[in-house]
């Protein structure tokens, strides 16, 4: 670091110490390594959860506005031991899971004809762009028509939620292959399959994973709403049965696991970024 | 869309080309051309930007359609662009290997890359490459194809001075060594002078200048002489 600055500095070279030299210098009054920054940036909402657990703990806040984070945490451990935390935990993944993977093949199906075929194209992409232009929730009561409030309801919003964005990546980064490339693959002598195989889905794949991170988003969204509205299991179905109860800890726990699951499915996307994307000079990071 | 394109027997000339025309509406690109390239002949084509000869080159590689005349190539040329066109998901013998239908890829590959002094760089990523070498990955993975004519777009133009002399002598190497017939486009009178036994000169979609040179260098045509063909006055040229 400081050889760095040593091998900018005008000054060095010159010998006087020359105002420009000076201005110019990167280092700032109060400048912090690394680490100090990744510190300060975890200092703010660690202040804050002693600040609530403080003010809980005095009882300046009610237990029924907003419950101390200690007693969240105990609440936690008695509903994984003597409750249904877990299995609640299990269901609604499932269905986040289920949903996700009809929605996802839907719409990369979709997306992949669209993107390889201009007759798809005309035939399919006006009509799924018309869909798509209905926020998804608000189909909600006529999914409920449908399907009662059961667990087909509950997939089908995941579903519903997740097939266009995968959708428009997927379109997206076929469209966006480099043509060269595609020559390139037809000069080696490439079928239409391999070409697919080794040119036109690695190539797509950038832009069909940042489908799939905000399919995930997506699916939450669905999940949490879905299992608000009439669920005898589940995550959502526990806050809503909290609810009835005036537990607001049990109702923080489970806005609580709906983040942690939220931030966990996101490392995963970006996991899997790092990895099939390790020869990209924006995801792959080491060279 | 047809491609005249018809496979020839063994031990044919590389290329032949008889009566090829080629329009883009009415505006005629190649008119009538006539060409004949020998297996282990190197032929350079020089002319104007916009006289053709890229689209020449893109017509014997069966990448344009062609609206009348013959092409007679023994099987799929190999091609190597101006930019090196390596699948940057690929590692690099992955990327020599590409289309490659044999049972040993990646130790043909290995072969390949170090033909062009790459060979301990099997598995890196194109994205380290200089210029130069992901250059010479492109080499490798045309001349892995065995090709009998090898099409050269300009493939030394965006490199700098020093490496693209050094990838003339590569070129020279590996064309001595696997004698595919070359035809090189290009914009460089000096690397048509360093490289080729034939130089053609293009214009108005014909064949307007041909010359011969020797291997030993006896017989090197004078550059003046050259660019005066291309137009250029050679006064205004400083070497």
């Amino acid at each position: 670091m400081s050889n760095l600055e040593q091998a900018v500095s005008p000054a060095e070279f010159d010998g006087t110490e020359s105002k420009d030299g000076a201005a110019a210098s990167p280092r700032k009054p109060f400048e912090l390594s690394r680490r100090g920054l990744q510190l300060l940036s975890w200092l703010a909402p660690v202040t804050l959860l002693v600040v609530w657990e403080v003010l809980a703990q005095a009882g300046w806040l009610s237990p029924h506005v907003l419950p101390a984070p200690s007693k969240v945490v105990r609440t936690a451990f008695k509903l994984v031991t003597t409750g249904s935390l877990l299995n609640d935990l299990g269901i609604s993944l499932l269905r986040a899971v289920a949903g996700f993977a009809i929605g996802g093949a839907i719409g990369f199906a979709l997306g992949t004809l669209v993107g390889f075929s201009r007759i798809a194209e005309a035939a399919i992409d006006r009509s799924v762009q018309m869909i798509r232009a209905i926020p998804f929730l608000a189909a909600l009561p006529l999914v409920i028509v449908w399907l009662g409030v059961g667990e087909a309801e509950k997939i089908f919003l995941v579903a519903l939620g997740v097939t266009f964005p995968i959708y428009i990546n997927t379109t997206l980064g076929i469209r966006q292959v480099d043509p060269k490339l595609i020559e390139l693959g037809r000069i080696q002598g490439l079928g239409t399959l391999e070409l697919i195989r080794r040119i036109i889905l690695p190539g797509a794949l950038p832009s069909i994973l940042t489908g799939v991170r905000y399919a995930l988003a997506t699916a939450w969204l669905a999940l949490v709403v879905a299992e608000t509205i009439g669920a005898q299991s589940g995550i959502g179905f526990l806050a809503m049965d909290a609810r009835e109860f005036l537990r607001t800890d049990v109702i923080v726990l489970t806005i609580v696991i709906y983040a942690l699951i939220g931030v966990t499915a996101d490392a995963i996307a970006r996991l899997l970024e790092r990895r099939l994307l390790a020869w990209h000079p924006n995801y792959g990071g080491a060279r | 869309m047809t491609l005249h394109v018809v496979p020839s027997s063994v031990a044919s000339p590389a290329v032949v080309v008889t009566n090829l025309r080629r329009a883009y509406g009415k505006r005629v690109v190649i008119d009538n051309l006539n060409l004949r390239i020998e297996r282990g002949e190197f032929v350079a084509l020089l002319g104007e930007s916009g006289c053709g000869k890229t689209t020449l080159l893109r017509a014997l590689a069966g990448l344009d359609p062609i609206d009348g005349g013959r092409i007679v190539a023994p099987r799929r040329p190999a091609v190597v662009f101006q930019e090196h066109r390596l699948l940057p998901w690929d590692s690099l013998w992955r990327n020599v290997s590409l289309g490659l239908q044999v049972k040993d890829p990646r130790e043909r590959a290995a072969a390949a890359l170090a033909e062009v002094g790459l060979g301990d760089r099997l598995d890196d990523w194109p994205r380290n490459l200089s210029g130069g070498q992901a250059q010479r990955v492109a080499l490798a993975r045309a001349l892995v194809q065995q090709p009998e004519l090898l099409l050269l777009d300009e493939p030394f133009a965006a490199l700098d001075a020093l490496t693209r002399i050094r990838m003339h002598d590569l070129v020279r190497e590996l064309v001595a060594n696997h004698r595919p017939g070359v035809l090189l486009v290009t914009h460089d009178v000096d690397e048509a002078i360093a490289l080729a036994d034939r130089i053609l000169v293009m214009r108005e979609g014909r064949i307007a200048f041909e010359h011969r040179t020797k291997r030993d260098g006896a017989g090197r045509i004078a550059r003046s002489e050259l660019l005066a063909e291309l137009g250029v006055v050679a006064s205004h040229h400083t070497a």
